[in-house]
């Protein structure tokens, strides 16, 4: 028989829970309530999709890569353009799921966490587009290093509120809008923009974000008439990956989620938190995590904003623990190298967050059958990657 | 009038309870000694020893700012509660409820952690992240093991008040307000009458935090509570003599530190 993941406490097996102050059980109970109604209620999810094909634009395309499956010789590569979504990447239809669930809960202020700022942009993009007044709490190293996407959160009218506490970045920015969440939760809703936290978090963004598996998967069959033999997506939190594969489970698709390796995942600079993690506690749920031998919490690398964090969804730690799921990591460089490969034979300029997918999935292409199929979750455009790439590819351009 | 003794018969007192908030190591393992020691020269009636942790969900600017500096002077969960025979060595005899958060006692895992728990004698054990659903096999292994496991209740626990309370061991942890650790100016009406409801479900005394921070605060809450715990004041008081304390003049800032400690009480 078919097991339903999270069960009734939340728990994807052994990961997930709700590890939160007792002060946040009321608001989570709250939450869950709402979302249950919500979820069965046609109205709401007609709104949803509504949203998702006027504003957002979709569905977002699947192209068939054939340049670069060419220059690989190999498996035939098609890409699934979250590229394409508004605001130019996945994160925003989790954004209007949760935006439309405030409302709806009448909750008129929305708060968010933000690392690189994607989320961050995508919150305040819901927030000027539904009426909500939006908080963005972000690390004041990250603020120095993400400028631009500060900029376009503020020019949204949301307040981005600097975080000096820890080492100022994403988990010190998410322990930050925790806290601000257990003093205000009587009239805000803390609008998380992976599939991390406590119970219901990790579900309800998964079910916002399946809309990519479940296009993807109606594409393909169009397209080829059969399923993709494995199907790639980067790993951070993990909100894309859990959304490209949620719908895949049952199938014969092999899923591969792939971690950043950094600098290497034998070097202290990393956030391949399945390769080199612990399972242990964070932001509220049981999973894997990266930490000392005490039991505090370390810090991540990444070239990657987007993949610089020390935990992963619990549902990832379940699916690698009964391993539904194949996991891999890639370092600054392999995605790099990746990411200008695309660029120069498809003329698409991914994330450098995507681009560690597209590196794994252009690793294994090769050795693959020339009948064989490879889906690779493009999850976000890379645009807002310029001053990274400037720094690395100047020489070579 | 509750008439049980708790902590293994350590604490026969039931009512006007002073329970004071340390962090283990702030500034340094030998301070946190001399500071417990002059909180139960001025009352204490249970020690609450805060284990450091990087990422405290509870907890506000004050405690947060305290935990980095024991975590930079090398304190972790096993060193803070080896702490506790050293307190007892030198003269403290309250019970001890280790405060810590679940992530390091997950480290350690739950039967170590408990073995280590009883070989140190501590009394008593407090995890903010552990709320009632995810800590029925710590409850159980704390009743096993003669510790009490300490319950929060919060304005907005509602339905679950009742469930909560009935469970409590030790004494109950009422959350004033919603929001984290940290001084605030007022206690509103709001918080007595939610007092009063805790009480009416509770076999245990029931104490009073988060943002207490003030002599009028203690008063108010000693009419309406059993106890008042305070941590954030206290943590500031103890900032507040750092100065001293590098200089080298600890006997002064001792004397400064329960001077305020009395201020507040009294």
């Amino acid at each position: 028989m078919l097991q339903v993941f999270p069960d009734i406490k939340g728990r994807f097996g052994d990961f997930g829970g709700k590890y939160v102050p007792e002060t946040l059980m009321g608001p989570l109970q709250e939450l869950e309530e709402s979302l249950d109604k919500a979820m069965a209620d046609p109205s709401f999810i007609e709104e949803y999709h509504h949203v998702l094909k006027e504003y957002a634009g979709r569905p977002t395309s699947l192209s068939y890569a054939d340049k670069v499956s060419e220059h690989l010789g190999g498996a035939k590569i098609y890409l699934k353009r979250e590229d394409l979504n508004h605001t130019g990447a996945h994160k925003l239809n989790n954004a209007v799921g949760q935006a439309l669930l405030a409302k709806r809960m009448g909750k008129e202020k929305i708060i968010a966490e933000t690392g690189a700022g994607q989320h961050g942009v995508a919150s305040a993009t819901v927030a000027a587009k539904f009426g909500l007044k939006c908080k963005v709490f972000m690390g004041e190293e990250d603020i120095r290093r993400q400028e631009l996407n500060v900029f376009r959160m503020k020019l949204l009218g949301a307040e981005v509120v600097s975080v000096s506490s820890g080492n100022g970045t994403l988990k010190d920015a998410t322990n930050e809008a925790i806290r601000y969440w257990v003093a205000n939760c009587e009239d805000h809703f803390y609008l998380i923009g992976s599939v991390v936290g406590p119970h219901p978090y990790p579900r309800m963004v998964r079910d916002f974000q399946r809309v990519i598996g479940d296009e993807s998967k109606r594409q393909f069959l169009e397209v080829e008439e059969r399923l993709p033999n494995r199907i790639f997506a980067c790993v951070g939190g993990g909100s894309n990956a859990m959304g490209m594969f949620y719908p895949f489970l049952e199938d014969n698709s092999e899923l591969i989620g792939v971690e950043a390796a950094g600098k290497g995942i034998d070097t202290p600079e990393h956030a391949a938190t399945l390769s080199k993690g612990t399972p242990g506690v964070i932001h509220g749920s049981m999973t894997y995590l990266m930490q000392d031998e005490n039991g505090q919490i370390t810090e991540p690398y990444s070239i990657s904003a987007g993949l610089d964090y020390p935990g992963i969804g619990p549902e990832h730690a379940h699916l690698f623990q009964t391993k539904k799921v194949r996991y891999e990591s890639i370092t600054d460089n392999e995605a790099l190298s990746a990411l200008k490969l695309l660029t120069q034979t498809e003329g698409i300029i991914p994330a450098i967050e995507s681009a560690h997918a597209l590196a794994q999935a252009f690793k294994e292409a090769g050795s693959m059958a020339e009948d064989e199929t490879i889906l690779i979750n493009l999850s976000g455009r890379g645009d807002k990657d310029m001053a990274t790439l400037m720094e690395h590819f100047q020489e070579e351009v | 009038m509750l008439t049980k003794t708790f902590f293994q018969g350590k604490l026969t007192k039931t009512e006007n309870l002073f329970i004071p908030f340390v962090v283990a190591g702030d500034p340094t393992p030998e301070h946190t000694i001399e500071f417990a020691l002059k909180l139960q020269e001025e009352g204490a009636d249970v020690l609450e020893l805060g284990v450091p942790y990087s990422d405290p969900l509870a907890d506000g600017p004050t405690i947060q700012r305290a935990a980095q500096r024991a975590l930079q002077a090398g304190m972790s969960l096993r060193k803070a509660v080896q702490l506790v025979p050293e307190l007892r060595k030198r003269g403290l005899e309250i019970p001890v409820v280790i405060f810590t958060y679940y992530n390091p006692v997950l480290q350690i895992g739950h039967d170590d952690f408990f073995g280590l728990l009883e070989d140190n004698g501590v009394e008593g054990l407090l995890i903010p992240d552990l709320p009632y659903e995810e800590s029925s096999e710590i409850r159980q292994q704390a009743e096993e093991k003669d510790i009490e496991f300490i319950s929060l209740v919060a304005p907005n626990s509602d339905k679950r008040i009742q469930q909560i309370a009935e469970h409590a061991r030790g004494f109950l942890y009422c959350v004033s307000s919603l929001g984290v650790t940290g001084e605030r100016n007022d206690m509103s009406a709001d918080a007595l009458s939610f007092i009063k409801k805790v009480k009416e479900h509770s076999s245990v005394p029931v104490a009073v935090g988060f943002g207490i921070s003030t002599n009028d605060h203690v008063k108010l809450v000693r009419e309406h509570a059993d106890g008042v715990i305070i941590g954030s004041k206290i943590i500031r008081l103890i900032e507040g003599e750092l100065e001293n304390i590098d200089k080298g003049q600890t006997s002064l800032a001792l004397e400064n530190f329960s001077k305020g400690i009395r201020e507040l009480i009294q």
